[in-house]
């Protein structure tokens, strides 16, 4: 909730957000400093759960609250949690929204808004209430579980259903979303007039009766006391901002690359790349295949791109392992291609639907041989654009496979943010136009990259080869040849100048926070909290993760009086991974759960102070 | 002014010395895949051989073509994403009967069914020759061997049939010592629109001396090519395994993909996420 302040304190000016203003509040508070009086009224962000059972329509309320936020001109995150059945079944919508960017969820929802409480349990755990949270139910549906009352949560009872059935063709969905739109102070008109948009397919009564269930809704919501109120947005009037899940900037992001074929087989989550691209392609001169299997879509695209032609498939950790043959192939055949594995719980089937980060191991080890690849992974959402772009460059650039780690919340997480950079990342092959007689695909150059023949040149005919090879493509099991090409292979991707993207880096301190993939968006969080109560932290979150640049990141840490390196795996595995390359100081420290529950900035944030010794 | 000079086999063929046994069936379609690119002039840098890996999958850097030697069994989809991107080219895959149909069996399944514009040419010895002799999916039920002593006593697999029910579109089996029958079928079969298959038998004269038989009991198949699939079946599950030709002529049109008429740029993709 949010206090007024009585007493006179200058520091708070300072303050970026009303996050990090509570945060100096319940930090001064404790010492005594402040008196405060509570008061309803807004909230830097604010946390609300929609939950109900299949068909009950959550997912679509949800979206529409985003939608209306978007419209707002405000920032906000939706993700939806769901049950085992294809379709239908119980399902929750959770939105974090807020007038600055907001890139992850927090520990405690503010508000839940339940349409009946059928296999709520199923979901409990990734919504977190507390005694501050207000829940609002409809005791003619179901009781709510004594669970809820024990945590002390406000409840507020409305009539959904019988509001819902008092309108002609009303949908209790539609009346929820807006007792939601009304809680938190989002402008009728607002929702109203998106509605009218996007239902406009659906025939002129529906619109009336929907809106008429939003009214309806906002009225009730609107008298629900002590509901945090959505802050004015921070945006300015001329910025763009886009929203999108990060499988579809992926998939944007491998098209602005260059990227022209892919091949295809369906796996949860990841499958959205694959659906945004097929149409995405043919207009702009490409082609997408759908594969038999995953050992199919790796071998076409390394046939595709031999031909010439940059290419990209994406898959899950199952699909991944099945892939990794090939990749090996892509290696030592030097043939550009991009794979994109969207992470989830592991290992086997594990959680389809759920995020984790537990595939770092079999992306930078899983090829057998010593085969030099690059893995690089988004440091956000928005960033799948950029990386995945970068790995399209990457890879033909070095004409050698580039893993592309992005994860379940990442891919299938909905967010509004400000309008991703357009840069000028393309696919560029080094390529042997005009060949003669002494033409060698595999010739060793000082930067290890030799001028690739595509079929049709002339007298550049060569035979791709896994097996080792000379130079000129010829099998080969010299000792000389293997020491050559292993070495030309190695070259290439360390001699690589990688720019300022290895990481992205943020703050200075004596703390310094090594993370990657979505674990990197409550760890920034918190350390924007945590300087905000005049804590030095800095946060790299590493995106170049095969190669290391570890003398770079040696640059980063030095001095630093104490390291936590923090990830969403059981084992530890971006942790062992750094120390078996870089020196790290002897009191760093892995912070590492694995999935299906997120990090979250408050974790991170007492990981923080008990670094510190706050 | 004079006409260019017809191409030769030759000018299809690479120095490289072949791996294989002295005798092995697989110079021989060397030979005539050659013998096929000259008759159907085309020019070697428009070619490209695709291969997995075995003794026959050795092939494609014995030519003086494009080629690919991918991994075990993966040949058919390294081919096809060769030949969706760049359709222009003349695609050959190659291989065995163990990369083709046991490892690579998904593939062979769907490449048949999907239907593209490709030759596949197996070369089958019913053996694994590069690993020293273990049946194949093709080997006979009681061919003894180490790896299964007494035989497998597992029925054999019948590609050409099962080529046909997957929607092959073109269907021949011939015989490897028959230097013109393979080469002219092989030309039949890159002419042939779609996914065309010619299985080879191409004897293994190291683990299987017995196959050095095959040439006096192979003879062409006494019928006419069909387009009629379920005929062609019933012909080839019913004759004695060594019958030569053309078996199947299809007319299912090829695979085509949604072929991009509009090169756009990706910047007309901005406006779906723009709030």
């Amino acid at each position: 909730m949010f206090f007024f302040i009585i007493v006179k304190s200058y520091e708070y000016t300072n303050l970026r957000s009303t996050d990090e203003f509570c945060d100096f509040l319940a930090r001064n508070l404790k010492t005594g400093i402040l008196t405060m009086i509570a008061q309803h009224g807004e909230q830097a962000a604010i946390s609300i759960a929609l939950t109900g059972s299949g068909g009950a329509g959550v997912m679509t309320a949800g979206g529409l609250l985003l939608d209306a936020v978007g419209k707002h001109g405000c920032y906000g995150l939706q993700t939806r949690s769901v049950g085992p059945q294809i379709r239908g079944g119980e399902s929750a919508a959770l939105l974090r929204l807020s007038g600055d960017p907001v890139e992850t969820h927090s520990a405690c929802f503010d508000i839940l808004l339940a349409l009946d409480w059928n296999n709520y349990t199923r979901f409990s755990a990734e919504i977190p209430l507390n005694a501050s949270s207000i829940v609002i139910t409809d005791p003619a549906v179901d009781a709510a579980p004594e669970t809820i009352a024990a945590a002390g949560c406000t409840m507020v009872e409305l009539p959904l259903k019988e509001m819902a059935d008092d309108i002609s063709g009303g949908r209790v969905n539609m009346i929820a979303l807006g007792v939601a739109a009304g809680a938190i102070g989002l402008p009728l008109e607002t929702v109203s007039g998106l509605i009218a948009g996007k239902l406009a397919s659906k025939g002129e009564a529906a619109v009336r009766s929907s809106v008429a269930c939003v009214e309806a809704g906002f009225e009730s919501g609107r008298a629900i006391a002590d509901v945090p109120k959505l802050a004015p947005s921070s945006h300015s009037e001329a910025s763009v901002r886009w929203l999108m899940t990060g499988n579809e900037a992926a998939a944007l992001g491998a098209v602005r690359g260059g990227i022209r074929f892919a091949a295809a087989y369906p796996i949860t989550p990841a499958t959205e790349i694959l659906e945004w691209l097929a149409p995405a392609l043919t207009k702009v001169g490409g082609t997408l295949v759908q594969a038999e299997d995953e050992l199919a879509s790796i071998n076409m695209i390394i046939g595709a791109s031999f031909g010439g032609v940059p290419s990209i498939t994406a898959t899950s950790g199952p699909g991944f392992a099945l892939m990794t043959e090939a990749i090996g192939l892509a290696t030592a055949a030097e043939v550009p291609v991009v794979v994109v594995d969207v992470m989830r719980g592991g290992p086997s089937t594990g959680i389809p639907t759920k995020s984790e980060q537990s595939d770092l191991n079999i992306a930078v080890y899983g090829l057998h041989g010593d085969a030099p690849h690059i893995v690089v992974a988004p440091v956000s959402l928005a960033d799948c654009l950029f990386t995945t772009q970068w790995a399209a460059h990457l890879a033909e650039a070095m004409q050698a496979p580039a893993i592309v780690l992005s994860d379940q919340f990442f891919g299938q997480a909905r967010m509004i943010v400000d309008r991703p950079a357009n840069v000028a990342f393309i696919a560029e092959r080094k390529i042997a136009e005009r060949c003669d007689n002494d033409y060698a695909r595999y010739a060793v150059t000082a930067d290890g990259v030799s001028p690739m023949a595509v079929p049709g040149t002339p007298c550049g005919q060569y035979t791709a080869d896994g097996l080792e090879h000379s130079v000129s493509g010829t099998p080969s099991s010299s000792a000389e040849d293997h020491l050559k090409q292993l070495a030309k292979r190695r070259t290439k991707i360390e001699s690589h100048d990688y720019g300022v993207h290895w990481a992205e880096i943020e703050g200075e301190g004596d703390l310094v926070i090594l993370t990657w993939g979505s674990t990197a968006a409550p760890v920034r969080e918190a350390a924007r909290r945590a300087r905000a109560q005049g804590a030095n932290v800095k946060t790299v979150a590493v995106r170049l993760l095969a190669p290391l640049e570890v003398e770079t990141l040696h640059a980063e840490i030095s001095g630093a009086r104490g390291v936590l390196v923090i990830e969403q795996t059981e084992s530890a595995q971006f942790y062992r991974y750094l120390r078996s390359q870089c020196d790290l100081p002897a009191n760093t420290r892995a912070v590492h759960q694995p999935g299906p529950l997120m990090i979250k900035p408050e974790d991170v944030l007492h990981e923080i102070m008990t670094e510190l010794g706050r | 002014m004079n006409a260019p000079a017809l191409p030769k086999a030759s000018d299809y063929k690479s120095e490289l010395k072949p791996v294989w046994c002295p005798g092995c069936g697989d110079y021989h379609v060397l030979l005539s895949l050659t013998k096929a690119f000259a008759a159907l002039k085309l020019r070697p840098e428009e070619i490209a051989v695709v291969s997995g890996i075995g003794c026959s999958s050795r092939i494609p850097a014995y030519t003086n073509c494009y080629g690919f030697h991918g991994v075990h069994g993966r040949a058919l989809p390294l081919g096809t994403g060769l030949k969706v991107a760049r359709p222009e080219l003349t695609v050959l895959v190659t291989g065995g009967d163990g990369d083709g149909f046991s490892i690579g069996g998904n593939h062979f399944l769907h490449a048949c069914r999907r239907n593209i514009d490709i030759t596949y040419v197996v070369m089958d010895n019913r053996v694994y020759g590069m690993t020293k002799g273990q049946p194949s999916p093709t080997t006979e039920p009681d061919w003894d061997s180490a790896l299964s002593p007494g035989g497998t006593g597992v029925r054999p697999f019948h590609p050409l049939v099962i080529a046909l029910a997957s929607g092959a579109n073109f269907v021949a089996r011939t015989f490897s010592g028959d230097i013109k029958g393979t080469t002219d079928t092989i030309v039949q079969a890159i002419n042939h629109p779609g996914f065309s298959f010619v299985e080879i038998l191409s004897p293994c004269v190291t683990f299987r001396p017995d196959q050095r038989g095959w040439k006096s009991v192979v003879h062409p198949a006494p019928v006419e090519p069909t387009d009629d699939a379920a005929r062609a079946a019933r012909r080839i599950m019913t004759d004695d395994g060594f019958n030569v030709g053309v078996l199947y002529r299809g007319s299912r049109e090829p695979y085509m993909v949604e072929r991009a008429k509009e090169t756009g740029e990706p910047a007309q993709f901005d406006g779906m996420f723009e709030i």
